[in-house]
């Protein structure tokens, strides 16, 4: 049965069960390999194609390097002329009728392709203004019912209930959360005035105002609010988790030497589960950057001429104003207009900037939790 | 069941020099009863985890909880503190504990006043991850002082009374983490003592000790109770016979026996005292 034991060439008795073994072990890792690397290769391929079509037009090998027109100029209609000689001018609709009074004649063909031409400006600082607002609603919100679930409710079958819902929240589509916005913020939630829409559903008069529910129209608040509810169920779960991993032991320790229940959560239990909370944050920023869904019904129009502070309410109409956003703009730019060679530019350069922009808020988010982690670490 | 009385040993009370600016707490005179348990009941929802407890606690004097795990020492201790309120169903469901005459279940009383009377060391050590001098004033900034002054003196008394002043003087705002497991505890311990409270509990506060730490630990609890009136939960019977003056034997949520610890140990009045103490069970 077995070679002999004085061969210094034994085969291994084992050999033929092994290699079945090993076949079977080669066909799993080549599956799983190869599907990690299919993931490896989309994503690679996603970011080069940006990286190679996008940067180009941000970065310029002339002095500043970057295409500071692109950042700093609102939207505008991109004229294309084209003379006899078959020279072609690329400008702006006053550009434009210059060169058409210049050529006079010698004009062959005019093409004007909307919102590509000038900057993004319009949908950066949407954008910002949205993601801003929104997470410092998402955080209150969110941080405080997460404290009240794991901290000061009871358990029992109720509060399970209330944690199905709100996971239950997450599964709800985008858009329809879109419409819930429009339907809330923008139609019916309550603002203070004198002269309150006929529209309103509901008016009480408060004596030196009144308190009218006719909504906050398309506006920064309107569309982060919604955008809050889009990213709420994560920042709660994941809340929930950080701070039920803050060990009992401090809060034990703090309660025992006197401090009230909200003092021990606010000294000895928050600061602990922070850096946690901000990580999954993150997810919500960048997912609360990215969605279109919710805000154009409720904040974003395809095209708009003013900053939020242009409008007639100066400064103070910054929450209150509509913007354009970057996640729409690309839709916009993508769907919205005919497709052809001009129309590249604005829309490799929105959405390379839209990258540029959703990673440096990871990755402030990242630094920020890693200083916060050194210095309040177990 | 054997209630002894207190012994009525003279214990000079002595103020070292070196606490000379920070008053000792009020207290009853040594000896006289601080915590008393009268016919006292206690459950975790339906269960009955202590049946009828019957005790005087003695004022600056070392009393002991012994027994097997799970008979119910950990509990009253947590009993003392109201600490217990925190576990879902956990409730009083008879007698009364009275803490410097005033039955601490009864429905007026403020817990964070009585816990900042009755303090407590846990059997981990659990200091928070902030610097040492936070760890040590935690308990008086949760109370509104602010006065740098007060809160160094006070983190110098306490760390004094830790005796961990010398160990730590030079590095308060290093990362209480740094220190070893022992240093820690008596944090833990300095931490409980800055609010100066009237009685110390701690729960196993040695189990997580090496040897040399535990002795460390037990010089200082002999040390506190010129000052303060420690209960001890225990595991370690040798322990219980080197810190207490009195004992207290628990056996299925009963006190078995309470006397003094020469008593306890070494002329038990029952039958299952005489068994554990000799090692008999665990």
């Amino acid at each position: 049965m077995h070679a002999p034991a004085t061969s210094a060439l034994l085969e291994n008795p084992f050999a033929k069960r092994r290699s079945h073994r090993e076949t079977y072990e080669f066909i799993v890792r080549s599956v799983l390999r190869g599907a990690t690397y299919l993931i490896l290769f989309a994503t690679a391929a996603i970011f080069l194609h940006i990286i190679v079509k996008g940067s180009p037009i941000l970065f310029q090998a002339k002095a500043p390097f970057i295409n500071v027109e692109f950042l700093t100029k609102l939207p505008e209609t991109l004229h294309v002329l084209e003379d006899k000689q078959g020279h072609i001018y690329k400008t702006d609709p006053k550009g434009a009728d210059a060169i058409k009074h210049q050529l006079g004649d010698n004009l062959r063909q005019e093409k004007t392709i909307s919102y590509s031409g000038g900057g993004i400006l319009g949908p950066i600082v949407g954008t910002f203004l949205l993601v801003l607002v929104c997470i410092v609603i998402a955080l209150f919100l969110g941080i405080s019912s997460a404290i009240y679930l794991s901290e000061y409710a009871k358990p029992g079958k109720f509060i399970e209930w209330v944690r199905l819902a709100i996971l239950n929240l997450a599964g709800v589509p985008s858009v329809v959360f879109g419409l819930f916005g429009l339907g809330v913020f923008v139609l019916a939630a309550p603002v203070f005035t004198n002269t309150p829409l006929d529209r309103a559903l509901l008016v009480i008069p408060l004596g030196f105002t009144q308190m009218s529910f006719q909504g906050w129209d398309t506006s920064v608040l309107s569309g982060a609010f919604t955008l809050a509810f889009v990213i709420l169920p994560v920042i709660i779960t994941a809340s929930e988790e950080c701070l039920r991993a803050v060990p009992m032991g401090f809060r034990e320790t703090s309660l025992a030497l006197g401090a009230t229940r909200w003092q021990t959560i606010w000294r000895s239990v928050l600061p602990f589960a922070m850096p946690g909370i901000l990580t999954s944050s993150i997810l919500g920023i960048a997912r609360a950057a990215g969605e279109t869904a919710p805000i154009m019904f409720t904040a974003a129009l395809a095209f708009k001429d003013k900053l939020p502070w242009q409008g007639e309410a100066g400064f103070g109409g910054v929450f209150t104003e509509s913007v354009q956003a970057l996640p729409y703009h690309i839709y916009t730019l993508a769907a919205r207009i005919p497709q052809n060679e001009y129309s590249e530019r604005a829309q490799y350069g929105s959405v390379f900037v839209f990258l540029v922009l959703v990673m440096t808020l990871a990755t402030a988010s990242v630094l920020l939790r890693r200083k916060l982690r050194a210095k309040y670490k177990w | 069941m054997v209630t002894a009385e207190p012994p009525q040993k003279a214990v000079e009370v002595l103020k070292t020099t070196e606490t000379k600016s920070v008053e000792t707490p009020e207290a009853a005179p040594t000896g006289e009863t601080m915590i008393s348990v009268r016919n006292m009941d206690f459950n975790y929802g339906t269960k009955r985890a202590l049946h009828g407890i019957n005790m005087e606690i003695p004022s600056r004097q070392v009393t002991a909880f012994i027994g097997p795990s799970g008979c119910g020492k950990s509990t009253l201790l947590r009993c003392f503190n109201r600490i217990n309120d925190r576990i879902a169903g956990a409730h009083i469901s008879g007698g009364q504990v009275v803490i410097k005459g005033k039955n601490i279940y009864d429905a007026d009383v403020d817990t964070t006043q009585l816990r900042r009377q009755v303090g407590m060391v846990f059997q981990k050590y659990n200091p928070f991850p902030k610097s040492i001098y936070e760890n040590v004033v935690y308990g008086l900034r949760i109370n509104g002082v602010k006065k740098k002054s007060d809160l160094d003196d006070a983190c110098e008394y306490a760390l004094k009374a830790a005796a961990l002043w010398e160990e730590c003087k030079d590095r308060l705002k290093a990362n209480a983490f740094g220190l070893s497991g022992g240093q820690m505890q008596r944090l833990c311990i300095a931490r409980a003592v800055a609010v100066k409270p009237d009685v110390l509990l701690m729960d196993e506060p040695c189990s997580a000790l090496d040897p040399i730490a535990t002795l460390k630990v037990e010089e200082l609890i002999v040390d506190l109770k010129k000052d303060y009136t420690v209960v001890i939960v225990t595991h370690n019977m040798q322990q219980a016979r080197r810190v207490a003056e009195l004992t207290a034997f628990m056996y299925l949520g009963e006190l078995i026996e309470f006397a003094e610890t020469d008593q306890i140990f070494g002329n038990p009045q029952q039958k299952k005292t005489e068994d554990y103490v000799r090692g008999q069970f665990s």
